[in-house]
């Protein structure tokens, strides 16, 4: 019997209205478990009101190799930010 | 809790290694960390840079675990219902930070399963301070007090390390240790405010804990060859000898504030530097407990295999209940 368990990640909800975020990791046999010692090793502290665990096999990441690709191009959209545009003073609510 | 730097008997020198790496891409990596950028697991790293940060964190998370011992001793005996139930959620944290570092170092590639292999075997080694045994109940006040009070100075310029998964854990092991700390040194309030037994059990801890707090810094910076290049690569942001000097400099006049003396006859406050003075670290005793000659070195070491091998049926019962579940599914 391989008792390796898998490798779940943990994102927590802080409160309501807010997203879950990434908080780290566990290992576990199943999902339940998971659950279970996501609460017990990231929430002793009331830090959230809802848990994810998804299996870490199931996260696609992008490389780092292709942050250029990715992300650059958009360094030079500035036009995409409203501090771009130039209105005339004394304009209001805009 | 903390960790020194102990090096493993196999562990090469940086330098050798690094001469194999593509001076290209060491070059970049070097800027980013130099530019105090954060490094990912995904990320290009240099091998010794990689092997520096597994054995440095794996330390740590066995210092966390193997930490929860000297502690959960007196869970039994606390003296009140108050005392167990804060002892209770401070080892527990313990075992939290030794599973946040766990995963940290997981994700530089190496198994859970090879770093308790690690630890079991002895290869892995863990905070000198863990293989003194705690005798008396003030030995839990000193342990809160002196070794998380140096656990907090090491680890909160390690919330700025430059790999980012150990920062993170750092900064979540930082958020929850001041409580570590205050409730130790309330513990020494308590009794160096109360019956002269009190006092005098709470100046004995302070007596045999101190000088092994001290130790925990690590080897003086003039014998500890590996803490150049661990700066330069943000993977240590102080040195040991810096570090160890500002504890004592908060500590003594804590020692102060509640009557208890601290055990150095040349400690002396140094007008000039603006620090304390104090005495010799007897190195001697501590490259003894990094050989794993501590007085409780072997019983901690049982004690952690007797629980993994305990624990076999449950791990076992576990993986077979997923499996059967998971078969169920399937077929419906």
């Amino acid at each position: 019997m391989n008792a390796n368990w898998p490798l779940w990640e943990v994102f927590v909800r802080a409160k309501n209205g807010l997203a879950h975020k990434h908080a780290g990791s566990v290992h576990a046999a199943d999902a339940r478990m998971a659950i279970e010692a996501a609460r017990d090793v990231y929430t002793r502290r009331m830090e959230g009101v809802s848990l994810w665990v998804v299996p870490s096999s199931a996260i696609v990441a992008s490389d780092p190799k292709e942050t250029t690709d990715l992300f650059a191009p958009a360094e030079d959209k500035v036009y995409r930010h409203p501090t771009f545009y130039t209105i005339p003073g004394g304009v209001k609510n805009i | 809790m903390y960790t020194t730097e102990l090096k493993d008997k196999n562990q090469k020198s940086a330098a050798v290694s690094l001469a194999d790496e593509d001076p290209e891409k060491l070059a970049a990596f070097e800027a980013r960390v130099a530019a105090d950028d954060f490094i990912e697991p995904k990320d290009w790293m240099p091998e010794a840079y990689r092997k520096t940060l597994v054995r440095q964190i794996s330390q740590h998370a066995h210092s966390e675990i193997v930490g929860m011992l000297p502690e959960g001793n007196w869970i039994t005996r606390a003296p009140n219902l108050r005392r167990k139930a804060i002892l209770l959620a401070k080892v527990q944290d313990e075992g939290g930070h030794g599973l946040y570092l766990y995963a940290a170092a997981e994700t530089l590639g190496t198994s859970r399963e090879e770093m308790i292999e690690a630890l079991h075997s002895g290869k892995a080694k863990y905070s000198t301070i863990f293989n003194y045994p705690t005798l008396t109940w003030a030995d839990i006040g000193a342990i809160g007090w002196l070794v998380d009070g140096a656990a907090i100075m090491n680890q909160v310029p390690l919330q700025r390390t430059s790999y980012g998964p150990y920062a993170r854990a750092m900064v979540r092991i930082c958020k929850e240790e001041s409580f570590h700390q205050r409730q130790g040194y309330e513990i020494m309030c308590v009794l160096a405010a109360g019956t002269p037994e009190q006092k005098r059990m709470a100046q004995d801890a302070l007596d045999r804990w101190w000088w092994p707090s001290l130790m925990m810094f690590g080897p003086p910076d003039d014998k500890s060859p590996n803490t150049a290049q661990s700066v330069r690569w943000r993977i240590k942001r102080e040195t040991n000898d810096e570090l160890r000097q500002r504890f004592v400099d908060v500590t003594v006049p804590q020692a102060e504030a509640i009557g208890l003396r601290v055990p150095d006859p040349a400690l002396h406050w140094n007008e000039a530097r603006g620090s304390y003075d104090f005495g010799d670290i007897d190195w001697e005793e501590f490259y003894a407990v990094v050989r794993g000659e501590g007085p409780v070195a072997r019983e901690r070491t049982q004690a952690r295999v007797k629980a993994w091998e305990d624990g076999a049926w449950v791990r076992e019962a576990a993986a077979a209940h997923a499996s059967k579940r998971a078969m169920k599914m399937a077929a419906e």
